[in-house]
């Protein structure tokens, strides 16, 4: 861990710190209201604003998710830093992929 | 003090770092403390066993060992207060080489402190003026609440993340970097604040806090750290260090 | 070692585990939405499936996890950003609580 990763790390938990109790009382209210996959589509069908929130979310986990997870590999496997580190960067991408795959199928369908 | 004898039932390591405990009885004795036990055997059971020690009172640091699994000056660790069942294990300390029994390689320890540019860089000379320090600015009073630090290595021996990442410079030498930092005379902090944001730097800190909780001098590590790190960080993010 | 007991250094392997937990669910969670979300028939379906007890169940792990997590950072945050303060050990023990319950009503209105 260098002052880099930690500035990333650091600053994409801060941002999550406010985008994670929103994303809680979405799915709260989404639960408690019961909605159907229509309710929620037709929500957020072409909505720049959920387009964003969610977006900004997808990065922010990915890099905070995968400079953890690279800790983790540095402090508890025997992997050398390098590759722990592109291991990590690998997961970050595939979350980013994955997660922004979801994003634009919320807001298209 | 009459009255029947009581005994203590004492483990201790012995050999290098592939070594094993051995058992030893030692008398109990009133206000004894663990580094009276580890005399006790040397002088009287087994004159083979190597331990250090220097002042006995708490002011040096040199009798840090493992005691009940926790890192503690031994001199001033009452035998009392840790042996609630008459049984004691003492081993050398964590996180560094082990010489021989209860001593271990403390080379490491130092040289991370020269790492962490733990040094003091001067910025005058004995032609200037005396430089004038408040006591009560905040640089110094935050100097002057980490400067105690004796070397003892307890907080070393106590860090997970020591334990974990071998690059990691470690609560002590951080501290000392953390006062330096704060110290108005010195004239070190662009490479000081480069070493400590570099791999292993301050920023591989959790914040677990034992070495707050462990250090013998009260001193707070975690504290110290948390400065550094924000220093570091404003420093990166200004283009004054990089990495 | 006798210290691993600490409240502070459970909160932190508590941190540390709650954010692996959530890494490992995180993919899993954005494929399965990537694949729902397309069309209303996938996304009710899975809705259905999510009404399952033991998928509620999980959720509402999930939702302790999510939340110890976040408490577990601001924990960080504050110690490296703010002044010092003590009585840390009742916090962190309070926050975990607090997760806790978060999860526990979350559990209640969904079941």
């Amino acid at each position: 861990m260098n002052v880099r990763l930690y500035v990333w790390q650091r600053g994409t938990a801060a941002l999550m710190a406010v985008l994670v109790p929103i994303h809680i009382a979405i799915i709260f209210y989404a639960t408690r209201q019961q909605l159907t996959a229509a309710d929620i589509l037709s929500r957020t069908h072409g909505s720049v604003v959920w387009a964003s929130y969610y977006g900004l979310f997808v990065a922010a986990a990915s890099i905070h998710a995968a400079i953890g997870v690279r800790n983790i590999l540095t402090e508890w496997s025997p992997l050398a830093d390098r590759v722990a580190g592109w291991c990590a960067a690998f997961f970050g991408g595939v979350l980013a992929l994955l997660g922004f795959h979801a994003v634009i199928a919320l807001v298209l369908t | 003090m009459s009255g029947p004898q009581q005994e203590l039932s004492v483990s201790l390591w012995r050999g290098g770092q592939d070594g094993r405990y051995e058992n030893y009885t030692v008398p109990r004795r009133e206000s004894q403390t663990v580094l009276d036990v580890v005399t006790y055997v040397q002088r009287h059971l087994d004159p083979t066993l190597s331990y250090r020690f220097a002042c006995r009172v708490g002011v040096c640091g040199s009798c840090a060992m493992t005691v009940n699994g926790k890192p503690r000056w031994t001199c001033r660790t009452h035998v009392a207060k840790v042996a609630g069942k008459g049984r004691l294990e003492i081993g050398p300390l964590e996180n560094l080489p082990v010489i021989k029994d209860l001593a271990t390689d403390m080379a490491e320890f130092f040289q991370k402190w020269q790492r962490a540019k733990g040094v003091f860089a001067p910025s005058q000379t004995r032609h200037d003026p005396i430089a004038q320090i408040r006591p009560n600015t905040p640089a110094r009073m935050a100097a002057d609440a980490a400067i105690e630090c004796i070397n003892c290595g307890v907080c070393y021996a106590g860090c997970d993340t020591v334990r974990w990442n071998f690059e990691y410079l470690g609560p002590a030498a951080l501290t000392r970097a953390w006062t330096l930092v704060n110290d108005q005379r010195d004239a070190g902090n662009r490479e000081r604040l480069q070493a400590v944001a570099a791999n292993g730097g301050c920023h591989s800190c959790h914040s677990h806090q034992s070495c707050q909780e462990l250090c013998p001098q009260t001193l707070n590590p975690t504290a110290a750290i948390a400065g550094l790190k924000r220093r570091a960080a404003a420093a990166y993010l200004k283009g004054e260090i990089k990495i | 070692m006798e210290r691993r007991g600490s409240a502070l250094w459970i909160a932190a392997m508590i941190h540390r585990i709650s954010g692996l937990a959530l890494a490992i669910f995180l993919p899993v969670h954005f494929f399965v939405l990537g694949l729902s979300f397309h069309g209303g028939a996938g996304l009710d379906s899975f809705l259905r499936w999510t009404d399952q007890p033991l998928v509620k169940l999980a959720e509402g792990g999930l939702v302790f996890l999510l939340t110890v997590h976040l408490l577990g950072g601001l924990r960080v945050l504050v110690i490296e950003n703010m002044n010092w303060r003590d009585g840390q050990k009742q916090l962190a023990t309070l926050a975990a609580t607090a997760a806790a319950v978060v999860a526990f009503v979350f559990l209640v209105r969904v079941f």
